[in-house]
């Protein structure tokens, strides 16, 4: 049994569900924007939309299936190239370095997300 | 005369592998592959490879022909070649021992990681353990590997985690034993293979399944292993 102390959830399961289900939500997400835009929409009709609290929530719960989405994937990607395997301990710290980076950026996407949805 | 590009090394002489151009007459003969690595041989005894059975059973000579993985003893080259050129190389992925030979000890430890035999904790009955022909039929497009590498050596996820994904031809024959009814490991099996690693490493991009020489599909295998893991853990 492998290791894996900075994966979403220490299980390989549970990353590949947490994929599945918020690419579903993000699916959903772009579907009911997309279909707004397609109707057309000018600053009044946008901000009655973004006032609502279903569309808040439903805003936020996108935001973090994003955060989710986008750790599960970029784990697995930094776990294939930034390898000890690859370039020796470089790897090790690197991959380190960017998965923090990876974190901060995605936390304050997350947290800044909060304050524009609820904050206008 | 038919062009043909073949991988040397010899860790010995050679500072590094290069390419060599060889000339291959074939007589106007639609050739397997490995026929042409034998007529290449007799004009150069140096030139290595691996075979024994020629005809796609031991799995000995799995090479990358023309950038697809195959057995050279089942590929005619009216399947291979084009525009009269023919590039050999060893499979990628695996350390080269010398010219078209690879160290399979990556893949081989893989393979013994999903323990590939049948474990049973019940008393043996008298003759044999039976199985009804429905669940005999389960394992079919499972049993048949020849465990000839081509599948993990095609597969990305194995060149970079080669110590930790099992990679297609391991987690095939996993599932052949997680899909035998006289097994009564499953448990233990699963969760063994339940880590971000040895079976979630498969994007299900299918190389495997587009070179298995035995047209058997690993990417089925795989995503039956990982709906037994999701059936189990809710």
């Amino acid at each position: 049994m492998v290791t894996a102390v900075t994966s979403m959830g220490r299980s390989g399961l549970y990353d590949w569900l947490m994929q599945r289900v918020t690419a579903v939500i993000l699916l959903a997400y772009f579907l009911v924007v997309g279909f707004v835009l397609l109707g057309g929409v000018d600053y009044a009709a946008w901000k009655e939309l973004y006032s609502q609290t279903w569309m808040r929530v439903f805003s936020l719960l996108a935001l973090f299936s994003l955060g989710i989405h986008a750790w599960v994937g970029l784990w697995a990607v930094v776990t294939d190239y930034l390898t000890e395997r690859l370039m020796g301990t470089t790897g090790n710290v690197l991959r380190l370095l960017v998965q923090v980076a990876c974190a901060i950026i995605m936390f304050t996407y997350v947290v800044w997300g909060i304050q524009i949805l609820w904050g206008f | 005369m038919l062009q043909v590009s073949i991988y040397r090394y010899n860790p010995e002489t050679d500072a590094e592998p290069y390419m060599q151009d060889v000339q291959v007459d074939t007589g106007g003969k639609d050739l397997m592959v490995l026929d042409v690595l034998e007529l290449i041989k007799a004009q150069d005894t140096t030139v290595t490879y691996r075979r024994s059975c020629r005809e796609g059973v031991c799995g000995s000579d799995g090479v990358n022909m023309n950038g697809k993985n195959g057995l050279a003893c089942i590929t005619p080259l009216s399947e291979t070649v084009r525009s009269n050129k023919l590039v050999l190389r060893p499979l990628p992925g695996l350390p080269v021992i010398r010219d078209l030979v690879v160290d399979m000890s990556m893949f081989y430890a893989q393979y013994e990681k999903v323990q590939p035999y049948l474990q049973n904790d019940t008393p043996a009955p008298a003759i044999e353990r039976l199985q009804s022909p429905e669940d005999r039929a389960k394992l079919d497009g499972l049993y048949e590997c020849i465990l000839c590498a081509c599948c993990s050596t095609s597969c990305p996820s194995f060149w970079w985690n080669p110590e930790r994904f099992i990679g297609p031809a391991g987690l095939l024959q996993a599932y052949r034993f997680l899909a035998d009814t006289r097994d009564t490991a499953t448990e233990e099996r699963l969760s063994r293979l339940d880590d971000p690693f040895s079976v979630f490493r498969c994007h299900g991009i299918q190389n495997c399944v587009n070179v298995c020489p035995k047209g058997l599909n690993p990417t089925r295998a795989i995503g039956h292993i990982r709906n037994m893991l999701l059936s189990r853990a809710t």
